[in-house]
């Protein structure tokens, strides 16, 4: 279900390290607790993170939520189809309907990160107590 | 996302039923109840071209009853209930002696000596006890049979284009010719229901009354009957949408104790010359005295989404909150309603909205935001 090249953080964000570039992104778990996709506010191009940094909003009908970048970097990249269809988050959350790409130093830097399996086993714990 | 909590909600009868369906059940005035099936704008855009289906049995009933009935009603609340035949609802307010909200309500009048008032969900208890207390609180002028009936009652809302449709192959009662804001008792798929013409969406449809035994069967019943229709079970996430689209008033939001219907627009649910009520001095002289802000609609210039509780900005200065303020699924904009001096109320107004860093532009606009067609 979550696939096994990203890695995942506990606020439901997904990043996938090629080559020292970072895609960023929010998870299938997340997309489905916000409901409809509405409104997202990314951040410029040239802008620099550090971990755990708000990037911007994802926005649905009932809620705001803020993204933190999983890893330091520089952007270097915006998802510019998601302003006109901000609804392919709750579509492809883990594909077409990244949030940004940056640019990163520390190849280190997704190491303390979930891998799929963790994280899986993460939102499920959270499913059970939700229906408790 | 919420941590796991011990608090017992209470829950409808058709609370395993919405679980069945994959809803995402959510805390709502200490009730758990479904925000959303399939979605949010799914379910508002269902209501507005086809139907929607509402579980609505959170919400209060006040049976009032006795020789006495009329008085008390007539002294609680703001609009003029004697001016109800059998059969007729009206919508009014149960008032403070300051003229404030208590709660907003319907009045239906079964006889003139029974009525039944459908209350909010968060506010049965309160309104319950308020209504008891002004029940004997006049050395026994009134001393009506007053019953906090909620639990005898399951309620469900049919509302859109094709809810007439819908109800019409479940029953043989004449729901076609049943006017709006008027009532009828009849079997629903079986069901003895008393069958209003009301809603809180803007469109045209039913909230049927009925024991709570029968909620699965009448819940299930009335989606095979409305699936032909594109009849779509909604939560409260579309509800609350639809109502703010036809700017109708929510309770702790537009309306609380701090607000009068001078303010809120609803004067036309206030009846002065009826008689005496709680908080008709006080509503008098505010009207003598003019108010000094009022509920306004906006519409949101720039993208972003007004919301909650943000700051109203007119001419650079602090000038309210927003009350209610959303996405508009069907008329594809962000709208809201907020409380502004009365001085700068007028449709066309330009003002501002802090959204995070940013002061977002907005303009008062005329509302309703969405009427549907005659």
């Amino acid at each position: 279900m979550y696939p096994s090249d990203l890695r995942y953080t506990k606020e439901h964000e997904w990043v996938r390290l090629q080559g020292g570039v970072a895609t960023v992104g929010i998870t299938d778990y997340a997309q489905h607790e916000l409901g409809d996709v509405v409104y997202v506010e990314l951040p410029k191009v040239g802008a620099k993170l550090t971990a755990g940094q708000s990037l911007g909003t994802v926005e649905s009908v009932k809620a705001v939520s803020e993204i933190y970048s999983p890893v330091a970097g520089e952007v270097t990249e915006v998802n510019s189809t998601l302003g006109p269809n901000p609804e392919t988050i709750n579509k492809d959350p883990h594909g077409s309907a990244w949030l940004i790409k940056l640019k990163v130093n520390d190849p280190g830097a997704v190491s303390g990160l979930m891998d799929a399996a963790t994280y899986q086993a993460f939102v499920s714990e959270k499913e059970k107590d939700a229906s408790a | 996302m919420t941590p796991p909590t011990t608090i017992q909600l209470r829950k409808t009868a058709l609370n395993s039923a919405h679980r069945r369906m994959g809803a995402k059940m959510v805390d709502f005035g200490g009730w758990e109840m479904p925000v959303e099936y399939s979605g949010i704008i799914a379910e508002h855009m269902a209501t507005r071209t086809a139907a929607g289906l509402f579980d609505v049995s959170h919400m209060g009933e006040i049976e009032v009853r006795g020789p006495h009935a009329l008085e008390l009603v007539q002294y609680v609340t703001s609009n003029d209930a004697a001016k109800l035949v059998d059969g007729q609802a009206q919508y009014s307010g149960l008032l403070t002696s300051a003229g404030t909200f208590v709660d907003d309500l319907l009045v239906h009048k079964l006889s003139d000596t029974h009525y039944l008032l459908c209350v909010n969900a968060s506010n049965q208890d309160t309104d319950f006890a308020y209504i008891r207390e002004h029940n004997f609180s006049q050395k026994g002028r009134f001393g009506a049979e007053i019953e906090n009936a909620g639990p005898r009652y399951s309620q469900l809302a049919v509302q859109g284009p094709r809810a007439l449709a819908t109800v019409q192959r479940l029953t043989t009662a004449p729901v076609a010719g049943l006017r709006y804001y008027r009532f009828m008792f009849g079997d629903v798929a079986g069901v003895a229901c008393l069958i209003a013409r009301t809603g809180y969406t803007g469109e045209d449809g039913f909230e049927l009354y009925f024991p709570p035994h029968h909620s699965e069967r009448l819940w299930n019943d009335l989606l095979e009957a409305g699936r032909p229709q594109g009849l779509t079970p909604c939560g409260l996430g579309a509800r609350n949408t639809l109502r703010l689209e036809a700017a109708m008033c929510l309770y702790g939001h537009e309306i609380d104790d701090t607000t009068t219907v001078w303010e809120a627009n609803l004067g036309w649910i206030c009846k002065p010359d009826k008689g005496d009520f709680l908080g008709r001095d006080a509503l008098l002289a505010q009207k003598r005295d003019g108010v000094k802000r009022r509920l306004v609609g906006f519409e949101m210039e720039d993208r972003l989404i007004a919301r909650d509780g943000y700051e109203v900005m007119i001419g650079g200065r602090q000038a309210g909150k927003v009350t209610s303020g959303s996405p508009a699924p069907f008329l594809k904009k962000n709208i809201g309603m907020a409380y502004v001096p009365v001085e700068s109320s007028a449709p066309g107004t330009e003002i501002e909205i802090a959204i995070r860093a940013t002061h977002a532009r907005a303009r008062i606009v005329p509302t309703p935001f969405y009427k549907r067609a005659a």
